[in-house]
């Protein structure tokens, strides 16, 4: 009889699991994963590079595009950074507009991931669910910034506008008659902030729904119970953050215990997994969303409260009013001289980082003085786990493979960048 | 100086046994600078030791200073800069190690001390050239199969050396030197202290 040997085999960057670009080489002993040299760098763009040749303000849109499933908390770290290299002050206002889209941000995210996951292991429906949802925090995104993905929205000093009074409605077509669009548009005729708090009111049901599909049920358990455990020890020498290593039982989340802009004003609670498996990251990720929506709430309702200005009055960074413009020539020197030649950061370095929804995301920024980046340095999550992915599979089967990729949470904008 | 970073720097001198200018306080911010020679000893004391206990390597970058303009703050070119994190005291330090070579820039590896290096020190060979002694795995990572010079190095053009095309008579895809113009849309300047303000 033939020698049975090892053989190796391609996973990706075409395959429907491997969330993108991913190609692994898996080294198998039958069925059974032996060892994984991932390969990436296929969705490799050099932001880092480009951010070196673009002013400071160009760069915020490439933030976007990072991990292109948490915008906003990538823009959040990277604003960050230059407020703290110029030291300017953020409005509260405008701390608590972060926080709330930070945290719809979050559900966004957390959503994709659930129904990607879900979709992997093999449950369709979680799928539809979650995208039924993102649909509305979507279009949170587009009324407030105009794009529903990349919005481009934080600016260093604040954000760029206010929020709307007015919440964009569905308009009448030959697809829908007046009587569903009417329908569509019900909780669309107060602003934007009445249409967040009718999501947060309803959202905890829908949560529940994915609940009552995953939690208890029984072929999930099978494919994710006692699958890439990670013990603490190991989850903090790899790099782990965020639900990765919150799963595994580690009491660490930035959002408490470095906060930043206004999250050690809201109350929240974190989540902690105690087996560090698959299933106990599902759990984290789940209740995370429940969080989140609890801070949104907060937030709404101190910004129904609390106007006021939402970005710094300090024209090296932010731009002046449309009205001081037309009257005073100081101001239109400084618009100008904003968008032609960018604003200046004092030289130094500074290290800023956010609690994205896939952990630790941080800018290390280097500036000489002049009006762009010296060097730009991007800590993303999501590579730091990936890295990691070799050591959880080992001895795994394949279809636990596809598991793992789900529950990392892997998203090549960032981890390519 | 708030007091937490203040007694950090105190635990910093008295483990490491360093200098006064060693130390940098910027942003609420400490940096160490470290020599290269020193980096595997003073990596491991400063995961180790009861006072200090950074568990966690966050992140690993090269930075190649060669167009930084106070030249005065170090003759060498390239640095690695590590930032590392603290889980149960909840601290941050920075440390940054020049490499001694501009030609050959090389440190330690510290994938021994945190496995978590591992890419990051990759990323950085892949991306600056930097050579990092005694890691098990130095392959490139991000850039492409068979890709030549090392992109985040200051001379290394925006643009690259190399575009990618389709041929019709050679029926494949070819790699021919860049046909686009370099350009600057902004270009770059750093103004005086004073500038602009009245």
């Amino acid at each position: 009889m033939a020698e049975i040997k090892n053989y190796t085999m391609n996973f990706g960057p075409q395959h429907p699991a491997a969330h993108g670009v991913l190609r692994l080489v898996l080294e198998l002993d039958g069925e059974v994963v032996e060892r994984i040299d991932p390969h990436i760098g296929l969705l490799h763009r050099g932001t880092e590079k480009l951010a070196e040749h673009k002013t400071f303000l160009q760069s915020v849109p490439y933030m976007d595009r990072l991990d292109y499933v948490s915008m906003m908390c990538n823009e959040h770290a990277y604003v960050m950074a230059i407020e703290k290299l110029i030291g300017v002050d953020v409005p509260i206002r405008a701390q608590y507009i972060r926080v709330m889209f930070d945290e719809i941000t979050r559900i966004l995210n957390h959503l994709l991931w659930l129904g990607a996951h879900a979709l992997d292991v093999g449950a369709m429906t979680v799928f539809l669910y979650c995208f039924r949802e993102r649909e509305d925090l979507m279009d949170c995104y587009e009324a407030v910034s105009g794009a529903r993905l990349h919005s481009a929205y934080y600016r260093p000093g604040g954000v760029y506008r206010d929020l709307p009074d007015v919440m964009p409605q569905y308009e009448a077509s030959k697809f829908r008659n007046q009587k569903e669009i009417n329908r569509l548009n019900e909780n669309r005729q107060g602003s934007l902030l009445d249409f967040i708090e009718h999501f947060t009111s309803h959202f905890p049901s829908k949560v529940d729904e994915y609940e009552t599909l995953l939690t208890d049920n029984r072929i999930w358990k099978q494919r994710t119970v006692d699958i890439g455990v990670v013990t603490p020890e190991r989850a903090v020498a790899l790099g782990f953050t965020g639900p990765m290593l919150r799963g595994s039982g580690i009491a660490w989340d930035l959002r408490k215990k470095q906060p930043y802009d206004a999250y050690d004003l809201v109350d929240f609670d974190i989540p902690l997994g105690t087996n560090g498996d698959c299933y106990d990251r599902y759990l984290v990720r789940v209740e995370e969303m429940r969080q989140s929506n609890h801070i949104i709430k907060q937030c709404i309702g101190w910004l129904r409260k609390n106007p006021g200005p939402i970005i710094t009055t300090n024209t090296k960074v932010a731009p002046p009013s449309r009205e001081d413009m037309k009257v005073n020539m100081e101001d239109l020197i400084h618009h100008f001289k904003l968008f032609t030649e960018g604003m200046h950061v004092p030289a130094g370095e500074a290290y800023c980082a956010v609690e994205a929804p896939k952990g630790e995301f941080g800018i290390y920024l280097v500036s000489d003085g002049a009006n762009k980046p010296y060097r730009l340095k991007i800590r993303a999550p999501g590579f730091a786990h990936l890295s990691a992915i070799d050591e959880m599979t080992r001895g795994h089967m394949i279809a636990d493979l596809v598991a793992i990729i789900g529950t990392q949470d892997v998203v090549f904008g960032e981890i390519d960048r | 100086m708030n007091q937490v970073h203040q007694s950090l720097v105190e635990r910093l001198k008295s483990n490491l046994e360093i200098t006064e200018d060693a130390i940098r306080y910027e942003h609420g911010e400490v940096t160490l600078t470290l020599a290269a020679l020193d980096l595997p000893a003073s990596m491991t004391l400063l995961r180790d030791a009861p006072d200090l206990k950074f568990s966690q390597l966050m992140d690993v970058c090269g930075v190649d200073y060669r167009d930084y303009p106070s030249k005065n703050r170090c003759s060498s070119r390239f640095a690695v800069v590590y930032h590392l994190l603290s889980i149960d005291l909840n601290h941050r330090v920075r440390v940054r190690v020049f490499c001694d070579d501009d030609e050959q820039p090389a440190v330690s590896s510290v994938v021994d001390i945190w496995p978590s290096a591992n890419w990051f020190e990759r990323e950085a060979f892949d991306l600056f050239g930097i050579v990092f002694d005694g890691h098990p795995d130095l392959r490139r990572l991000l850039t492409d199969y068979g890709f030549v010079g090392h992109p985040l190095r200051k001379d290394f053009p925006l643009s690259g050396h190399v575009e990618v095309r389709y041929d019709p008579i050679e029926k494949r895809v070819v790699y021919q030197p860049v046909t686009i113009e370099p350009r600057e849309i902004v270009p770059r300047v750093i103004r005086e202290d004073s500038y602009g303000d009245v």
